[in-house]
């Protein structure tokens, strides 16, 4: 299963590191800023550079935030597109536990998550170089 | 021509010295003033319900209090605020007496109101709203007897009224809170209110000053210890008559406006960014982007804006039980799981006291509780806070849970403290209930009038 996700693993057996595909963080390649709405949340995630924004198009799709955020049980997500800002933004439908209003939790606004969703891992692109963040 | 707003509030509880800060060295034309989150307006209800002369944000009156110098250095000066709360027409009297005292006893006053419905809501369901919840679909019987709360967003139309009359300090309700940037920005450019793409930027600038600080610098993810947050510059919208826009911050300030900081707020609450709607237009900010133009200085261009929507958003909250937060802190080796432990006596106790609670939540702050399972869980910290939330629809249920508290710093594991000070006490839960009304049935009520004709009581509609 570690494997299927790209998370490097030891071999006991070889002794010798199974060659996998090396792994960075979001925040590598990009910055975001969360709040909430009622119940719901959202998270906009904001590429540094053009080359960052089509890579995410493909990679961060809405079914694997949902699989990042599973522990917290977001109902629905739903990504929009900013183009001109190079960014997504993720609605996160039911994600808050009741919301401001009514969430037990420490964070009921949600203002914590753009920096969770910035340490998801993701296999690091071939052109990585070209998507940090500029000097 | 351009015009200058700067926002010194972004919330109640912000900054109490920012507005003079921002006042004294943005060079501003509007110093705006935003405290209004989704559930003020209950907790201002419930302080009215209690006081008749209570129910606005009165951190409004010490913020304008240390104004007065720069209102009187300052006579262009306008400020716009929506700091009425459930009673403008109150902040509006409270603030005229300050002034008075202060010798700006000339002062022009508006009060904008209109948008608390609740008087109303039986009217208005007979007319055939029905105000279903937007995000569950409920229907309001379920709780109408429990409504605490419930207020339009008013649009921009109020404060440009206002503006209008000669008003200089203008107090609003409820009113979107970019409508506190489109009302100065139509009333000094005289923009039709179908000038779609102008009131679209001006609606992007007033959604990117309404955070305050969160523009330019605070809650920055890309933060790191190189950027200094002391005597952080709250932000400048700069506006143009065209329909241009810059963002900015007074000049020799801490913090940072940078195309990074500003598109972060830029996506700051926001759903559908192709339709960011309030009663004044409905903005599309997809094809939004921003350029530095110089030091603190970002550029914002691409704002596209159509048709205001049909419908206000309405903001109600009704009575749903009581709340309380304890915790404690827990110390020494195991102090993830000698904290779970702590908690799990608590329950103990409580059931064998006959209180089961209807909601509760545990979290050990330190090993990834805030988020848990989404921030990687480490219980070999030395030290956790214990907190545990609790609801319930009784008050003496949850007065029975904070009582838990205490005895286990003699009676739990080693290692617990951090219970020292009152005793928390249950809190009534306004819970949020976020739904619509036709615009029609919305019309916002202007009061204007010198300081000394709102002493008086005369203050003409």
């Amino acid at each position: 299963m570690a494997g299927s996700m790209g998370i490097p693993v030891d071999n006991p057996q070889t002794q010798k590191p199974v060659p996998m595909a090396a792994t960075i963080r979001l925040k590598d390649i990009a910055h975001a800023r969360s709040g909430d709405k009622g119940n719901h949340a959202n998270v906009g995630i904001i590429a540094y550079t053009t080359a960052g924004f089509e890579f995410l198009g493909r990679y961060l799709t809405e079914t694997r935030l949902a699989e990042f955020l599973l522990p917290l049980r977001p109902r629905q997500v739903e990504r929009f597109e900013m183009p001109g800002i190079l960014a997504y933004n993720f609605v996160l439908r039911d994600i808050l536990a009741g919301g401001a209003s009514r969430s037990l939790r420490t964070d009921n606004q949600g203002k914590v998550l753009s920096l969770a969703v910035l340490e998801m891992p993701i296999p690091a692109p071939a052109n990585l170089d070209a998507m940090r963040r500029p000097e | 021509m351009l015009i200058r707003i700067g926002n010194g509030a972004g919330f109640w509880g912000d900054n109490l010295d920012a507005p003079r800060c921002l006042a004294e060295r943005g060079e501003l034309d509007y110093l705006t003033l935003e405290y209004l989150a989704e559930l003020t307006l209950s907790i201002l209800a419930h302080q009215r319900s209690r006081n008749p002369e209570a129910g606005f944000v009165a951190d409004f009156l010490t913020v304008l209090e240390s104004l007065v110098p720069v209102l009187r250095a300052q006579p262009r000066l306008k400020v716009v605020t929506n700091a009425g709360g459930m009673s403008p027409a109150q902040c509006a009297r409270q603030t005229a007496r300050m002034l008075a005292a202060a010798g700006l006893g000339d002062t022009r006053l508006a009060a904008v109101s209109g948008d608390d419905l609740l008087p109303r809501l039986d009217g208005l369901c007979a007319a055939g709203e029905e105000f279903s919840n937007l995000d569950s679909g409920r229907k309001l019987a379920e709780v109408r007897p429990e409504i605490a709360s419930a207020n339009a967003y008013l649009g921009a139309r109020g404060i440009v009224d206002a503006l209008g009359q000669g008003a200089r300090i203008v107090i609003t309700g409820r009113v979107a809170d970019a409508s506190l940037t489109v009302g100065p920005a139509i009333h000094e450019f005289g923009w039709r209110w179908n000038d779609w793409d102008r009131l679209a930027t001006a609606t992007v600038a007033g959604h990117l000053i309404e955070c305050g600080a969160q523009a330019t610098g605070g809650m920055f993810s890309g933060w790191d210890s190189t950027l200094s947050l002391r005597e952080l510059g709250y932000p400048i919208a700069v506006l143009s008559e065209a329909g241009e826009l810059m963002i900015t911050k007074p000049a020799g300030t801490g913090g940072a406006v940078t195309v990074d900081t500003v598109a972060e707020q830029l996506v700051y609450e926001i759903g559908d960014p192709q339709h960011y709607l309030t009663p004044d237009v409905d903005t599309d900010f997809s094809q939004v982007q921003l350029h530095a133009a110089g030091p603190d200085q970002v550029v914002v261009s691409g704002a596209i804006g159509a048709p205001a929507p049909p419908r206000f958003k309405v903001s109600m909250a009704y009575r749903d039980g009581y709340m309380a937060t304890g915790t404690l802190v827990i110390c020494g080796e195991q102090a993830g799981v000698k904290a779970r432990q702590c908690a799990d006596l608590i329950f103990s106790r409580l059931r064998t006291a006959g209180v089961v609670l209807q909601r509760t939540h545990v979290e050990c702050l330190g090993t990834g509780d805030t988020l848990p399972g989404v921030w990687p869980r480490r219980d070999d910290v030395q030290e956790v806070v214990l907190r545990i939330a609790v609801h319930d629809p009784a008050r003496v249920a949850v007065e029975r849970f904070v009582r838990e508290f205490s005895p286990l710093v003699g009676s739990g594991p080693p290692g617990v403290t951090g219970y020292t000070g009152p005793r928390v006490k249950p809190y009534p839960v306004f819970a949020y209930w976020p739904t619509t009304v036709a615009r029609d049935h919305v019309q916002p009520v202007v009061e204007v009038s010198d300081a000394n004709g709102w002493i008086n009581g005369n203050s003409g509609r």
